[in-house]
């Protein structure tokens, strides 16, 4: 018992494994089993379930039904398109989230609350607010409307707006990523550098996107997935043009409201990739993490 | 509504945590120079364009002829019966995920049993997938069709196993980092002091993880509040009964009402505006007496 | 080292670039194929919700004759309403072939689409169906006519009016039959309002109508005849009535103004002979007399797939647009409004 009175501090930090060997369990088995039963009896049932029966239900019809359905070639220029906005946004958000985290992390300057508040903003809005938004500013009514159309600018129901719409939804994962890093880090380096002369652009590029880098990297795959995942905003500022303006979520949506069995399949399969590429992001985004303590 | 964060997601085998996060170092020492100036001035462009100002339009729309333009669009009739269902579900659902979030997140780490990693992956699946393919996903299982004859569609039910699918994450994720990095310390002492496991728990873990707790809780309830595409097939949209405040915001703004859609849009807001601000004192309160 | 980091510097600085104009960049990519115009071989079809499934067959056919040559479409498909806002707001078009006429006006009205677009004989229609009564297969509560719907317990899917063509010749119907020979309009109020209490669903769309009753909501789905039809030839299980009273309806579709020649060629052969029967055999009622319909899959009796309504009404009937949309469909003082309160 002494020894973990008597620990190092920094046994903190690397929690797992040695504590869990040391310690004797605790706690009745009645207790400890129920509380297992339940926590993995409540996530099999709500997610496990459905999920294995949606792959039921895809390949219901047999492989060469979905191997088919992919041929479609309405789902592969949504698949293009949702490619492009994904990275895209995740571009776009890359670059404003890294410059913003830095600019709250290492400088004071009068609204920076409000600007820490206003990139949690998106997580708390609907989707389908974020699209009506998007239309009250830049819709042929909206308060843009008139400059956008007078310069030919069609930005609601073209791919503009479903840019913009997946930027705002994913705005804060790189962000929010990346700030405790960065905090973590400290400025002893950024100011050592700035002393040896090293101008600002050049701090960054050598010393803080190097820190940041795998909180970067988590961040951006995070990132992509909900930018491809999109639905609800993309839903209201989109025509759904297929083959034009129609991404996989949109896709999945129109064919599963056709009638006819080679529409449903359509949507299943296309739902079940979509579904299957979301799973992945999450085993490359475990992968990523333990990466982070090497730093 | 600075505290609430980015779920982290999978944390699968070896539960290497985020860097804890309930006291950042403060190094924000810097004035803005020039170069940083002008970044800041780019960024808060950017951030007003794209977050500010259709913020701002939505308020001012549901403005739009007076107070009474607002007033009649979020009183009227079904936009009512709308928030009823959704603000209930949500708070509903959050309630649900806080003692199971946490529930979850405590056997996650403190126990270990064989295929722990795939449950892992599975929690992270619900935030990972895109709405409207959650909402496939579970309309097969629930819906006319589903292999065990359960029919939800165009129930309330059905409602709120949705909203219970997507939120699942945010409570878990929320809580595990600060269980894992507690300090086992105190509750070893505890034990050795003679208080039992549920003492243990309601004094030394609870206010340690508390905050955690609330902060996933206002993850849940706003992702609730808002949610779309897992709803609404499985919803069947039936007004009075089914029809989730995003749905009923989406046919006002087709049918061209800007000004109802605006209004509940600023109902909706302040709903989750208030929340937040809530479990964020509320996490604030327990933070302190850490 | 050094050289490495210089050039990763500089991809960052690119990537920043890249960013900052990517928005710009799709803004004036998608703007130059608006400006131009589309491709001549390519038509944008912004289409009212039933008629994907026609039109796609209407589109492959044009394009095997020597007019249509290499032409593509490019469709749109939605809720009549909301694809006249959407047109109007700026979606991409060069044919619009909508549910009701004022869908179409309404785009002439906004600048897009000629004035004229409805002043020659046909009146700019295109196809023609009725409204009919779909319920479930072997009709389990013996739905016979306009008088069950009504009935306790009975539920009503419908679109709904605000954004949805079909849902106002629901309504047009469901009022229009219960005038009666005397035109007794507290009747068809009252009647109107039971049938409006009964409604369980109000849908987007005409299709997004069907999709809830076939998916389980309800008891009947009031919808275009062509609706019930194409969802049995699709191998839907459901079945559909036309009702002795009921309404006609007449869709409309035109070119706009910046189409290309080739879009009125398109038109013109919709509206031809062989036009019509491929709609009628799709499942529309066609508005060429001479046009017969032989084998029409889905319909009740394939062979006489569209059966004479004794009591047929007519949107000119009850006054015409101007009148019904007034009377029956403002959002403010429109009977059916207030019914819904």
């Amino acid at each position: 018992m002494t020894e973990t009175l008597v620990k190092a501090p920094e046994a903190a930090e690397s929690p797992n494994v040695p504590r869990a060997v040391k310690r004797r369990r605790r706690g009745s088995p009645v207790v400890r089993w129920t509380l297992r039963i339940i926590a993995v009896g409540y996530v099999l049932g709500l997610v496990a379930l459905p999920v294995v029966t949606v792959t039921q239900r895809t390949f219901g019809n047999g492989l060469q039904a979905v191997l088919d359905s992919l041929q479609n070639p309405d789902l592969i220029s949504a698949a293009k398109l949702g490619l492009f906005v994904a990275v895209t946004s995740v571009v776009i958000n890359t670059v404003f989230g890294v410059g913003i985290a830095v600019l709250l992390v290492r400088y004071r300057f009068p609204g920076r609350r409000l600007l820490n508040a206003v990139i949690d903003l998106p997580v708390s809005i609907s989707p389908i607010v974020v699209g009506v938004a998007l239309i009250l500013v830049y819709g042929q009514n909206g308060w843009f409307g008139g400059w956008l159309e007078s310069n030919g600018i069609q930005i609601i129901f073209a791919t503009p707006a479903i840019v913009m719409a997946t930027v705002i939804v994913a705005l804060p994962l790189v962000v929010r990523e990346v700030i405790p890093t960065l905090e973590e880090a400290g400025t002893e380096q950024d100011q050592a550098a700035q002393s040896l002369g090293a101008n600002s652009v050049q701090r960054f590029f050598r010393i803080t996107l190097p820190t940041i880098k795998w909180a970067l990297a988590y961040g951006v795959v995070l990132s992509l997935a909900r930018s491809l995942g999109e639905f609800g905003a993309v839903r209201v500022v989109s025509g759904s043009v297929p083959g034009v303006s129609q991404t996989p979520t949109l896709f999945v949506n129109d064919q599963y409201q056709e009638f006819g069995p080679v529409a449903e399949q359509s949507a299943f399969t296309a739902a079940f990739a979509l579904m299957l590429i979301a799973v992945l992001f999450i085993v490359v985004i475990a992968l990523l993490r333990p990466k982070e303590k090497t730093q | 509504m600075s505290s609430t964060q980015a779920p982290q997601t999978g944390t699968g085998g070896a539960a290497v945590p985020a860097p804890p996060r309930r006291r950042p170092r403060s190094v924000a020492s810097g004035r803005l120079t020039p170069t940083s100036g002008l970044g800041l001035g780019v960024g808060v462009l950017w951030l007003s364009l794209i977050v500010l100002l259709p913020i701002t339009a939505i308020v001012v729309t549901s403005f739009q002829n007076g107070p009474s333009s607002f007033w009649d669009s979020v009183s009227d009739a079904e936009a009512l019966a709308t928030l009823r269902l959704t603000v209930g579900a949500a708070l509903l659902v959050t309630l649900l995920n806080a003692i199971l979030g946490t529930l979850i997140a405590w056997v996650l780490v403190r126990d270990q049993f064989p295929g722990k990693r795939i449950i892992e992956v599975i929690i992270d699946i619900p935030f990972a997938l895109p709405t409207i393919v959650a909402g496939l996903v579970l309309i097969s299982l629930y819906g006319p069709q589903s292999p065990f004859g359960i029919d939800l569609v165009g129930t309330r039910k059905g409602v709120f196993l949705a909203l219970l699918f997507v939120t699942l994450p945010f409570v878990v994720r929320s809580v595990q980092p600060v269980l894992i990095d507690m300090d086992r310390d105190v509750e070893e002492a505890a034990a050795s002091l003679g208080a039992g496991g549920f003492t243990t728990f309601r004094r030394i873990i609870l206010p340690t993880i508390a905050p955690a707790i609330l902060a996933g809780a206002a993850l849940s309830f706003a992702r609730a509040l808002g949610e779309f595409g897992s709803v609404i097939l499985i919803s069947a949209n039936l007004i009075g009964k089914t029809e989730v405040s995003s749905a009923y915001m989406l046919k006002l703004i087709e049918s061209d009402d800007t000004v109802g859609a605006a209004g509940v849009a600023t109902l909706l807001l302040v709903v989750a505006i208030v929340i937040l601000v809530l479990l964020d004192s509320l996490q604030r309160v327990a933070a302190r007496r850490d | 080292m050094n050289v490495l980091r210089q050039r990763r510097g500089r991809v960052a600085a690119v990537l920043a670039v890249v960013a900052a104009t990517a928005l710009g960049l799709s803004a004036c990519g998608s703007n130059s194929s608006g400006s131009t115009g589309s491709s001549s071989k390519q038509l944008n079809l912004v289409g009212f919700s039933v008629i994907k499934s026609a039109y796609d067959e209407l589109g492959t056919s044009f394009a095997k004759t020597p007019a249509g040559k290499g032409v593509t479409f490019k469709s749109s498909i939605g809720a009549s309403g909301a694809q006249s806002r959407a047109v109007i707001a700026g979606q991409k078009a060069d044919i619009v072939a909508l549910s009701l006429s004022p869908d179409v006006t309404a785009i002439a009205d906004a600048g897009k689409i000629d004035p004229s677009w409805d002043s020659g004989p046909t009146k700019g229609i295109i196809s023609d169906t009725v409204v009919a009564i779909a319920v479930r297969k072997g009709n389990p509560k013996g739905i016979k006519g306009w008088a069950d719907l009504i009935k306790p317990g009975i539920g009503i899917v419908s679109p709904d009016p605000g954004t949805s063509g079909s849902a106002k010749w629901n309504l047009m119907a469901a009022y229009s039959q219960a005038l009666g020979p005397n035109k007794d309009e507290a009747a068809a109020k009252t009647y109107l309002g039971s049938f409006i209490k009964n409604v369980v669903s109000w849908n987007e769309s005409g299709r997004t109508a069907t999709d809830a009753f076939v998916k389980g909501t309800g008891d009947v789905l009031i919808s275009y005849e062509v609706e019930a039809i194409a969802a049995r030839a699709a191998g839907v299980e459901l079945d559909y009535i036309v009702p002795d009273s009921t309404f006609l309806i007449e869709n409309p579709a035109t070119v706009t103004k910046t189409a290309p020649p080739v879009a009125s060629e398109f038109l013109k052969y919709v509206a031809s002979a062989d036009g019509q029967k491929i709609l009628a055999g799709k499942g529309f009622r066609p508005i060429d007399p001479s046009v017969t319909a032989t084998e029409v899959p889905g319909a009740n009796d394939p062979a006489n797939p569209f059966p004479k309504v004794t009591n047929l009404t007519t949107v000119a009937d009850l006054g015409g647009w101007s009148v019904v949309n007034d009377s029956l469909f403002d959002k403010e003082k429109g009977l059916v409004a207030q019914l819904r309160k």
